[in-house]
Parts: C-alpha cells; sequence; structure tokens
C-alpha cells in the first residue's frame, strides 16, 4: 500500500514530464490500435466468410465468366446444398469517387445463402416481384439518403449503357462485422439486357457460390465440381469462402505488411522515449534511492518502485490513446465509407494495446531499475549536495 | 531469575585493523590504513579531521553502507564484515539510525511518512507505525509539522524530522555524517542539542562526523582522523 502511495506520488513529481510522456504514450498506443484496426477491415472478408460456403470461379481467372448452366450441374454434386451465383457489375453511381460494391446475384437464392444479409420478408418479396429492383445495404441508405422505392441510376462500365434500378429492399447486417455497403439487383435484369445488347455475353455467371452440408468435406467437394469441369472451355478453380477472400488481401499483401511494421515502429519509438523518461528520472533520484537502500529497502522494492513509476506512466497514456481510439475511428470510419466498410475497434486490438502498454512500462523500467539496484550507497550519498 | 553481575560493558563499537582504499582513475588512494577504534556505548564520539582524512569513510563502514578492504568491523556483537548484503541491510534497518547533511528525506512524503518509512520494514501494523513515528516527531518537538511535505519545512525542522527518521526504530547506534553542516548557527544549536540529550537522556550511542569545532564540543569524546589514521583522543 505505501509502496502504491509512493510510486502514485513519484509519478506527479515531475508534472509536465509525466504528462507531455503519457501523451506521447496515448498518441503512440492511439496510432497503434487504430493501424491494427485498418489490418482487421482488410481482413474483414475474411472474418466474415462462413466455413460452409465454397467459391466456383473461372480457373483462368476471376474475369473470365462461366456458363449458368453449371449451376445445376454443381447441385448435382454430393455434399452440395445450395448453389448461388453473381457477377461483378462494377458502374458508376454519380461519380467514379462513389464506390461500392455493386452486383448481379440469382434472386431466388442469394439470400438463401447468405443469411448475414437480412431483408425483410416483404422487401425481399418485392425484390423478386420486380425485375429492376435492387437491395442495398444499411450504410448506402444512410450515405445517400435512399428511400423504398426511390430509383437508382448507374452507368455502366463493364456492362455498358445507362442503368436504372428501384430500391425495393434495405439490408441489415447479423453482426457488426457484416458489411452494409453493398448494392444488389436481379443477375436475370442483367441477362436480359445483355441478350439485346451483347448476346454472346449473356448466360454467364462471374462466381458461384456453394453451400456444403458439411464443412469438413469442402476439399472433396471442391475437387468433385473442379473434376466436373475438366477440359471443358471453361475449367472451374473451386476454394472456400475464407480462401477466396484471402486471395484478394493477398494482392494487397504490401501495404498490409507495411501497416504493420509501422504500428510496431510507432511503437519502438514510444519505447525509447519512456525509457529515455525513465532513465532521467532514475538518474535524478539515484541518492533517494541510495537512502531507501541505507535504510534497509532491497532491490526488489526498488524494481517495484521504478517499474511501478514506469507502468502507471505508461497505463495512463495506454488508457488514454485506447479510450481516444473509438471517436477517432468513428470519424476513419466515416471518411473511408465504403472504402472499408468493416472499420470497428475489435476486443483482440484493445487486447494487444493494453499488452504493449504494459509491455513497454515494463521494458522501459528495466535498464533504470538495473542501475539503481547497483548502486553504491556510499558513492551515491557522497554525491549529494 | 538470574542476578546480575557487574561486569565491564563490551564496546559497542570495534573497528579492528580497518583499512579502506579508493581507485580514482589509474591511482589507488589508502583512505583509511589500519585503524583501531573502541567506542562505548553510550557515549556521544565526534570524528573530526580535514577534508579527505576518511572520516565519512569510517563512518560509513561503522554504518554497514561500505566495505572494509581488510579488518573486522564488530558492532554490538555482530562481525558485519561477515554478513551478506541482504542480512547487512536488515542489519541496517535494526541496529543503525543515519543523519545525513543535506537531510535525504523523500520529498513526495510528509515529516509522518518520512519518520515511519523505516518501520516500513519491520512488520508493524500501519496504526503502531504512525504511533511510533508520532512519538519520535513529538521527541524532536515537531509534533505540529507532520503533516507538512520536507519543503515546507525550514533546514533545522527538516534535520529534526531526519532525526525522528534515525531514531525511530530504536537503533543500537546513530550515525550522524556533518549534521550541522547544512544549517544557520541557531538550527545547528538546536539540532546539537537534540542529539546531546537522545545521548544524556536516553543513552543513544553516537557517532558524528563534524568539521565544526563547536559541534564536537557536544561531544564527550573526540577522535582526529589524519590521512587515514587516528591520530590521538580528546576526552
Amino acid at each position: 500500500m505505501e509502496l502504491i502511495k509512493l510510486i502514485v506520488r513519484n509519478t506527479g513529481r515531475h508534472r509536465l514530464r509525466s504528462v507531455l510522456t503519457i501523451l506521447g504514450m496515448a498518441v503512440a498506443i492511439l496510432a497503434f490500435c487504430l493501424l491494427r484496426t485498418v489490418v482487421d477491415a482488410w481482413y474483414a472478408g475474411v472474418a466474415g466468410a462462413s466455413p460452409n460456403r465454397l467459391v466456383t470461379r473461372n480457373a483462368v481467372s476471376l474475369i473470365f465468366p462461366m456458363p449458368i448452366s453449371y449451376k445445376q450441374k454443381i447441385l448435382q454434386v454430393p455434399g452440395v446444398s445450395k448453389v448461388t451465383y453473381a457477377n461483378w457489375f462494377g458502374g458508376v453511381y454519380v461519380d467514379e469517387k462513389q464506390f461500392f460494391p455493386r452486383m448481379a446475384v440469382g434472386a431466388e437464392s442469394f439470400f438463401d445463402l447468405f443469411p448475414e444479409f437480412i431483408v425483410p420478408p416483404d422487401q425481399l418479396r418485392a425484390f423478386m416481384n420486380q425485375r429492376n429492383a435492387c437491395i442495398a445495404g444499411r450504410k448506402l441508405i444512410d450515405k445517400y439518403g435512399w428511400k423504398i422505392g426511390d430509383a437508382i441510376p448507374l452507368t455502366g462500365n463493364i456492362y455498358p449503357g445507362e442503368w436504372r434500378f428501384v430500391l425495393r429492399g434495405i439490408y441489415r447486417g447479423a453482426s457488426k462485422s457484416t458489411d452494409e455497403t453493398q448494392f444488389f439487383f436481379r443477375w436475370d435484369y442483367l441477362d436480359e439486357a445483355l441478350k439485346k445488347t451483347s448476346p454472346f455475353r449473356s448466360g454467364q455467371a462471374g462466381w458461384y457460390v456453394v453451400q456444403i452440408e458439411n464443412p469438413v468435406e469442402s476439399q472433396d467437394v471442391s475437387q468433385a465440381i473442379d473434376a466436373l469441369f475438366k477440359n471443358s472451355s471453361a475449367e472451374t478453380l473451386t476454394e472456400t469462402e475464407k480462401a477466396f477472400q484471402l486471395g484478394f488481401v493477398a494482392m494487397t499483401d504490401a501495404i498490409v505488411i507495411s501497416i504493420r511494421i509501422v504500428s510496431f515502429v510507432v511503437i519502438g519509438v514510444i519505447l525509447m522515449v519512456l525509457a529515455n523518461t525513465m532513465a532521467m528520472t532514475a538518474r535524478d533520484r539515484m541518492s533517494e534511492y541510495a537512502v531507501l537502500k541505507t535504510l534497509g529497502f532491497g532491490n526488489t522494492f526498488l524494481f517495484l518502485l521504478i517499474a511501478g513509476e514506469s507502468i502507471t506512466i505508461a497505463m495512463c497514456g495506454g488508457i488514454l490513446g485506447m479510450g481516444l481510439t473509438f471517436p477517432t475511428a468513428a470519424v476513419f470510419s466515416k471518411e473511408l465509407g465504403t472504402l472499408l466498410p468493416i472499420f470497428h475497434v475489435g476486443w483482440v486490438t484493445l487486447l494487444m494495446g493494453s499488452g504493449v502498454t504494459v509491455g513497454i512500462g515494463l521494458l522501459s523500467a528495466l535498464l533504470p531499475a538495473w542501475r539503481a539496484t547497483r548502486v553504491e550507497i556510499a558513492e551515491a550519498l557522497r554525491h549529494i549536495g | 531469575m538470574t542476578e546480575a553481575r557487574s561486569l565491564p560493558e563490551e564496546p559497542i563499537v570495534v573497528v579492528d585493523r580497518v583499512s579502506k582504499s579508493y581507485r580514482r582513475g589509474a591511482q589507488v588512494v589508502d583512505v583509511l590504513r589500519e585503524i583501531n577504534l573502541l567506542i562505548d556505548r553510550g557515549s556521544f564520539v565526534a570524528l573530526m579531521g580535514p577534508s579527505g582524512s576518511g572520516k565519512s569513510t569510517l563512518l560509513n563502514l561503522i554504518a554497514g553502507i561500505d566495505r572494509p578492504d581488510a579488518g573486522r568491523l564488530i558492532i554490538s556483537g555482530t562481525d558485519i564484515t561477515q554478513l551478506g548484503e541482504s542480512n547487512l541491510a536488515q542489519w541496517r534497518t535494526h541496529h543503525i539510525g543515519f543523519i545525513f547533511q543535506f537531510y535525504n528525506l523523500l520529498p513526495v512524503l510528509t515529516g509522518l511518512e518520512n519518520v515511519e518509512l523505516p518501520l516500513l520494514l519491520t512488520g508493524l501494523s500501519r496504526k503502531i507505525r504512525r504511533e511510533h513515528a508520532m512519538v519520535a516527531l513529538e521527541l524532536v518537538g515537531l509534533p505540529h509539522r507532520v503533516h507538512h511535505y520536507p519543503k515546507e519545512l525550514s533546514g533545522g525542522e527538516q534535520q529534526r524530522v531526519a532525526i525522528a527518521r534515525a531514531i525511530v526504530t530504536d537503533p543500537t547506534l546513530i550515525v550522524a555524517d556533518e549534521p550541522t553542516g547544512d544549517l544557520d548557527k541557531a538550527s545547528a544549536t538546536e539540532v546539537l542539542t537534540l542529539m546531546d540529550q537522545l545521548n544524556r537522556e536516553f543513552g543513544k550511542t553516537i557517532i558524528m562526523v563534524t568539521h565544526d569545532p563547536h559541534a564536537a564540543e557536544k561531544a564527550g569524546i573526540i577522535r582526529h582522523l589524519d590521512k587515514g589514521v587516528l591520530n590521538s583522543d580528546w576526552a
């Protein structure tokens, strides 16, 4: 108890020094947590992948489509329970900066396979009853102020032309990690238009999503699906949804690695700052440590005294930094909009932030504590005055 | 009950052929050369001598905060040169009270808390510790300054708090290194009077290093050190 009192009072002794170090620590932990949140946001699709879903795409590249007839064939594969399909539409809404994912989906099956997109039943019925109907995520609705019944025009780029959709449904995510910034419309609407304008492009699906009965069989089912289309004009590559998403992330691996490195560099810098503060503090108080040793206090007490102060400063900064992460992340999330749709500060990030905070506090204390325990009492007392 | 016999009491401090040297760069400086000294229980000894004569070094050795290169130091029957670091620290807690020239109070603790500090190592309850610390502060005449921090006290008052801290564990021996060296004349007189009182009324054995002949006058015994050798003793 007396030790804690001494630690607390020592921490407040050089107020300016302590406050500046705490602020530095807070900024570093804030930066660390934000960068970790960016990495998490990058992997949000991977985290949200379902273990009982497979994705089948053209073996050559995702940009090459596959015949829509594959759907029925895939459904015949043992272990497959449901199949849906989709095409990446692309397109432009208002201008190029207004990015959000736009996809043509198999209206009859898509929302069955993605229960995390929750659409009210009456809105889903309305979507099924109108060819040019669309469903958008809650965040998109909030961003653009759309209402049910609104017409939403898109200018096609992959599929040229002016496209006009009517909003018939709004989905919300089943959890915080569900992306609520996507825009879905009916695949058959796209296909009908293509039959008129570019018949050779009609009857094609960009990828299939396959629901399997048992996730343990994912490899066998994947191999069975790909074997079906071996030596065809559009051979397939089937993999788990998680592997499919990781494939996307892998394309930007260098960015993620850079962000991770920067987050640890920030920690390294603040470690040196705090270590320097503690070294100065310990040097200032060497005579006090000598007095404490004279009175009979041992090295353990001195170590706890110095480490306690270091950890207290680190914790004050760490808690402040982690506290500031939430409003800052909210601002980031708003500014990033649909670029990183899942931008939440996760508990793992907070746990890492706490661990890093205590670690910095402890490491910063090691050298000054070691010096203090080695101080020669007579030598230190000789320098007082 | 056993009847007490009146045998001559053992000296409380036995310094037996103690030598100590320091290294200054490549040079080895002999600070103490085979010093012999006996101090009786209840005496008040002043160690005098010019700067660099080794008086503070001798005091540090007797107090167990430095170790000799050779010789034995027997304090109250314990050869402290044979004690390990942690045993020596424990021994200091129970047997030695320190008074420093610059008081050396912890600035973040009040007068009362500073006095209580050595008692944290004794296992006494907080209440008992506080009571003992209060008694010590009353003894040095500062019961009204217990909640003041060192920076709020005058030099004389700080030294009196330091004396209270030195006596709170009821040590066998009090060592004081230039206790009046940083005080004005009036404060110095107060502190010396207090030390004299501790010696006369409470029978405390005190060894004081001083440059000041007036301070030394308070001691019953004066020992002179010069170039690491004890020259003579004046009673």
